[in-house]
């Protein structure tokens, strides 16, 4: 059953900054269509700067100026009702965080207070968010989910420097969980890691997900990443969404030639042949080309590429792409 | 054999604590290693295994507890000729920290030509970095007058790269020089190395955790942990054929990209790294799927199999036992 949990109608985030009288727009989130579903884990997939990150700020309803939302719908699906987020005023948001969607950030090693003792963060947030339990009922429910959720019982009573950078991912990640969100959002949960480290906080995701059979969203730019855990995968390329299919698709036939180079650039065991990354840079939001913004990096272009953005083509029903090649 | 830079017996041990509890901390314990010219040796594994601190003490940052450090042949004092002379560069992990960020970037490579008298006058200034700078894929002109916030991470950690080899080195001390940058674009920079070794014979010591890379483009590798070197041998050996139980952990833990091949097993995590580091016997025991009661007692010795050095018990039966190979 491919029941949706969160979809977004013609989203479109930019970065309005104004300097010295000059106006400069980045244009991070441009005509976005996403359809979520329950119980999946959705990855988005994407090179540095391509608007990943703003993507999942502007889903969590996280409109910070300089970041105005232009145009666009997002819905949130709870108990078959769509609510429309871009109507919500921050109260309301704010009851929605940690109990439907919650967000781990990017380094989010550092979100942990310093100075108090990680029990001490995780009674804060029980606090704020749950009415009604004492300091010392709140300390019982996060040593219960700690423990639940396999991490060392004794951390509770560490201060965060005294815990390794995976370590303090791990319970950034578990006090996300806390109270059973809908929906969890994951920036780069592992960038800086070193391998068997992200193992661990990639299989704590996956074991936080069948547990609460619900829905993860998870930006990453390393597709082994996505490979692993992810069910579906969106590619993402300035500003836009410019492939959706299930992973096993995405790897086996990639149809445009942005997914095609992320997959051939990893290096592969047992093959020492030459590989080749993606050629030149991404472009600069700013200052986004016509047409199809890949096309002055694709060796595939020709004349439609550099007039107009392609609208998707549906290679079957789970697989859509935008490029002019498939169209 | 001209070995260009031998390291014997390396240790680093650090004191950590207040007046009350003092801890020590072997950081490095008795590394053995040696580069030729014109290889690529990688020395691999997790954060916290005392990588950096070798090649802190390799650079002269850190003075070294005990054992020796030889470029070319020469035991050198810290902070010594090789250094001086250029005939060893570094590169390290955040091109964004390499650089200040209020200085426009040519102005280093400038500095350093005048500073090492690399090339007489202005024009002959320019045109000798605007060689180093081909060799990296760049231009003079889209490089010149910028600031280090106007290039993206990748186009200047290759502008590090380059800046390295203006004193035309023999070495090149690369301390985790793609983890920062996106793994779709790591490509470009790791196969630059291989060039620089295969078209002017430079080598690399190149120091990183993802093995993906490591295996792309290393002759030959090192697996440390904790301080230890558990594994040595040629690239194909060890991680085609990984034989200590901890280089088969990391090899199994990189994520594939082919959805078919995801991991198999659930792993599990160090609690605290102290206590690995404080460990008698081996220190991997506590994780270990093939420990035995010998381990958690007596230290492995180096043992020479099949060519491969390992650190384990497990091989102590079938090899000869040796210092170094």
């Amino acid at each position: 059953m491919n029941i949706p949990i969160l979809r977004t109608e013609n989203l479109k985030a930019f970065y309005v900054l104004d300097m010295a009288g000059k106006q400069k727009v980045a244009k991070a989130v441009n005509e976005v269509d996403l359809e979520i579903r329950e119980n999946e884990v959705y990855g988005i997939a994407g090179e540095s700067g391509c608007g990943k990150t703003t993507l999942l700020k502007a889903i969590f309803g996280a409109f910070d100026p300089p970041l105005r939302l232009i145009d666009g719908h997002i819905f949130y699906y709870m108990n078959d009702l769509g609510v429309d987020v871009t109507t919500l005023n921050a109260n309301e948001k704010r009851k929605l965080r940690m109990t439907y969607i919650s967000y781990v950030p990017q380094g989010s090693m550092s979100v942990l207070n310093p100075v108090i003792k990680v029990k001490g963060t995780y009674q804060d947030f029980i606090g704020s968010h749950v009415r009604g339990k004492t300091r010392k009922e709140a300390f019982e429910l996060a040593r219960q989910h700690i423990i639940e959720l396999g991490l060392p019982r004794n951390i509770l009573d560490t201060y965060p420097h005294q815990l390794s950078g995976g370590m303090r991912q791990r319970v950034t990640i578990a006090l996300a969980a806390l109270l059973g969100p809908r929906i969890m959002i994951a920036d780069e949960p592992t960038t800086a890691l070193d391998v068997v480290v992200q193992r661990g906080v990639i299989q704590l995701l996956m074991s936080i997900q069948q547990k609460l059979k619900n829905t993860i969203i998870l930006v990453t730019h390393d597709m082994g990443v996505h490979a692993n855990i992810a069910d579906r995968i969106a590619i993402m390329y300035a500003g836009k969404i410019v492939e959706e299919a299930t992973t096993t698709q995405i790897f086996g036939s990639p149809a445009h030639p942005y997914t095609r180079f992320l997959i051939d650039s990893l290096p592969r065991f047992g093959d020492k042949t030459t590989r080749s990354s993606v050629p030149g840079n991404p472009p600069s939001l700013t200052n986004l080309p016509d047409g199809c913004p890949f096309h002055p990096r694709c060796p595939h272009t020709f004349e439609p590429c550099k007039q107009q953005m392609p609208d998707f083509t549906h290679l079957n029903a789970d697989h859509k792409v935008a490029c002019w090649l498939v169209a | 054999m001209d070995k260009l830079l031998e390291v014997e017996q390396l240790t680093k041990v650090f004191s950590l604590g207040s007046i009350l509890s003092r801890v020590k901390i072997t950081a490095t314990d008795s590394v053995s290693f040696y580069i030729k010219p014109a290889e690529i040796f990688a020395l691999a594994g997790e954060s916290g295994c005392g990588k950096t601190t070798a090649a802190k003490m390799i650079l002269g940052f850190e003075k070294p507890t005990s054992g020796t450090i030889a470029h070319r042949g020469k035991q050198e004092a810290i902070k010594g000729k090789a250094w001086i002379t250029g005939g060893v560069q570094a590169i390290f992990q955040d091109p964004f920290a390499t650089f200040n960020p209020l200085r426009v970037v040519d102005r280093y490579f400038f500095e350093n030509v005048r500073n090492f008298k690399l090339a007489r006058g202005k024009a002959a200034a320019t045109e000798f970095i605007d060689q180093k700078l081909k060799l990296v894929g760049l231009s003079y002109e889209e490089f010149a007058g910028k600031y280090p916030s106007e290039f993206s991470g990748g186009q200047l950690q290759r502008i590090s790269i380059a800046r390295a080899l203006l004193t035309n080195p023999k070495l090149l001390i690369a301390d985790e020089p793609v983890s920062m940058v996106d793994a779709s674009l790591r490509m470009s920079i790791v196969n630059l190395f291989k060039k620089l070794r295969d078209e002017i014979g430079v080598s690399v010591l190149y120091i990183t955790h993802d093995l993906a890379t490591a295996y792309y483009i290393s002759d030959r590798i090192a697996i440390m942990f904790r301080g230890n070197i558990v594994e040595m041998g040629t690239v194909e050996q060890v991680l085609m054929n990984p034989r200590h139980p901890y280089t088969q952990l990391l090899r199994e833990s990189i994520p594939e990209a082919d959805p078919a091949r995801r991991w198999s097993s659930t792993v599990s995590l160090t609690e605290l790294e102290q206590e690995e580091y404080l460990r008698r016997g081996c220190k991997f025991a506590g994780r270990c799927p093939k420990v035995m009661e010998m381990c958690k007692t007596v230290v492995p010795e180096d043992i020479i199999h099949d060519d491969v050095l390992v650190k384990c018990h497990l091989y102590s039966g079938n090899g000869k036992s040796k210092k170094t190979v």
